[in-house]
């Protein structure tokens, strides 16, 4: 073998086995710091600087700081989080970067406004991030619907939902029931019509999986949500009549002359509680409902988007 | 005179391509190519945003960074070598050689630009499995990339003519950052007094406007862009590239090769 051969050889196997060894050992560091790359910092935290910064590439830049939103926002919502500190400010740059980035507002509003586990519970940055969107993209109907949405989901300020919801409509080639839907939000608010009217256009509306699936789980938990009122006023009403609750679900369904044992969305039939209470056989399957969950049951997070 | 400029053009991007220049287009490729698998990935809904901003940043950062240090070289090369004393030796004026200089470096950018337009469209392809009219005006970006590349040769070359390869690159690359504020500077003259406000006018305007060519942002999100801005960003260009030239061969001229 020449020399020149040897030589090689020898620096090959370095260059492969250091490379090796040195992920191997930056793989341990990590280890040692497991939030490091996750770190709440925000090195720049002004949108104009940054966009000063970006050389006219604020293109680029926007969608740069968008991903770093997500990201942040899926890792700290995977970890089930209580503060999002960083995502309202994210979502500022990227705005302020490409004020047409559309996504950036549907998404983001959503990550912002729910109550955590399922979002940072910011409604006020929010309605900001929206209000920020709907001036630059004045013509985009959909920002009126989200904000609409977050007035009506999250802080249930009815007059303003119908409010946006209103504005909305006028927009040229607005959807025609952002009108229904402002008119049913200014005199039913509150009721189960309105929520599986805005829930039920959202699936219809939308491309995006995750919406699609986000509105379906919703629209399942408003079914159980009413079934288990229904099924309550009945426990309700036979207590008053007999002095004493229900033996068994089967006693209930007779009394009431139900066509049957009720059900819920996936075909389970509803338990009833020796305390009188009705609930879901398998509450983890419908993370959004707010009725018929045993006591103390916490919802798993789940993804919670309204737009649609 | 045609001949001779062409020739040297041509000899230019022979050198070019002999430098490994076309190198670059690897480095892009692959870059376009993991953005537009990975970003499905780890974002939301902006794949087909990401492959047109990354694609035509990258495109243009990749050529200003070629204009400038293949451009700062053009001069001082030829004067380390002493070859510029053979083509000065026969038959070519100064101010040909310049003008080769700048045709032989903008028509290596052209080239450059034009395999990395062939990748946006295939990475383009890829996302989206088709294309819609709006992506034509990705072409128009590209058009406007061109147009900066120009700017930057010849002011490369100018610094070139009577500077050395470093200093050359810092004026030049100082002179891009400047051109990206350049409405900025505007501005600021705008809100000065007296003297200060024609200094600082003058300033605005003697520096290249970069920011008028980038309409980067506005395409991805399919905005038209107008016929006039196309028609003025040209002629602002051409007048631009053919001062610095004029530039260049006035210092040219009268350097003293000895």
């Amino acid at each position: 073998m020449k020399h020149r051969e040897k030589i090689s050889i020898i620096a090959g196997a370095c260059l492969v086995l250091s490379l090796a060894a040195s992920s191997f050992v930056l793989h341990r560091v990590d280890q040692l710091r497991p939030q490091a790359p996750l770190d709440e910092v925000l090195f720049l935290s002004s949108p104009k600087v940054i966009k000063r910064a970006s050389l006219g590439y604020d293109g680029l830049m926007a969608c740069i700081y968008w991903t770093r939103a997500v990201q942040y926002f899926g890792y700290r919502h995977h970890y089930e989080a209580s503060s999002y500190n960083l995502l309202a400010p994210l979502l500022e740059i990227t705005t302020h970067l490409d004020p047409h980035l559309v996504v950036a507002y549907e998404f983001g509003s959503s990550f912002l406004a729910p109550k955590p586990p399922f979002g940072a519970g910011q409604p006020k940055s929010a309605i900001d991030l929206m209000e920020y969107g709907i001036q630059n993209n004045p013509d985009n109907w959909r920002l009126y619907y989200d904000l609409g949405f977050v007035y009506y989901t999250e802080l249930k300020d009815y007059k303003k939902a119908a409010e946006t919801f209103a504005r909305g409509s006028l927009v040229p080639n607005a959807h025609p029931f952002l009108k229904v839907i402002a008119a049913q939000m200014a005199s039913h608010a509150g009721d189960y019509e309105t929520a599986w009217t805005l829930w039920s256009e959202t699936y219809k509306n939308t491309q995006d999986k995750l919406i699609k699936q986000n509105a379906f789980d919703h629209l399942r938990a408003l079914r159980v949500d009413q079934d288990v009122d229904h099924l309550q006023a009945a426990v309700t009403r036979f207590g008053e009549r007999t002095g004493r609750l229900p033996a068994s679900m089967a006693e209930l369904v007779a009394a009431e002359g139900l066509p049957g044992t009720p059900v819920d969305p996936d075909g389970h039939p509803y338990k009833l509680t020796p305390e009188g209470r009705i609930e879901v056989r398998e509450p983890k399957d419908f993370p959004f409902a707010t009725k018929g969950l045993p006591p103390g049951y916490k919802p798993l997070p789940t993804f919670d988007s309204p737009q649609p | 005179m045609r001949t001779r400029i062409a020739y040297i053009a041509s000899n230019t991007f022979r050198e070019a391509v002999r430098d490994r220049v076309l190198y670059n287009l690897i480095a892009f490729a692959l870059l376009l190519s993991g953005a537009a698998i990975l970003v499905g990935q780890i974002s939301i809904e902006i794949e087909k945003l990401v492959v047109i901003n990354l694609g035509l940043t990258a495109v243009s950062l990749f050529g200003v960074v070629i204009a400038i240090f293949i451009g700062i070289g053009l001069v001082s090369k030829e004067i380390e070598k002493r070859t510029l004393y053979t083509v000065l030796s026969r038959p070519v004026r100064r101010w040909e050689f310049i003008v080769g200089k700048f045709f032989g470096l903008a028509g290596t950018l052209v080239v450059n630009t034009f395999f990395m337009a062939i990748g946006v469209f295939a990475a383009l392809f890829y996302i989206s499995h088709k294309f819609v009219p709006a992506d034509a005006l990705i072409l128009v970006a590209l058009y406007f990339i061109v147009l900066e590349f120009l700017i930057i040769c010849s002011l490369a070359l100018l610094f070139s003519s009577f500077s050395s390869p470093l200093l050359s690159a810092v004026f030049a690359f100082s002179l891009f950052v400047i051109g990206s504020f350049a409405e900025d500077l505007r501005n600021f003259a705008g809100m000065a007094h007296g003297f200060t406000r024609w200094l600082a006018t003058g300033a605005a305007y003697l520096v290249p406007n970069f920011s008028a060519f980038n309409v980067i942002s506005s395409i991805a999100h399919e905005q038209p862009v107008a016929a006039q801005l196309v028609l003025q960003n040209t002629l602002y260009a051409l007048f631009y590239a053919i001062m610095a030239l004029s530039g260049a061969v006035l210092i040219f001229e009268y350097r003293d090769l000895k």
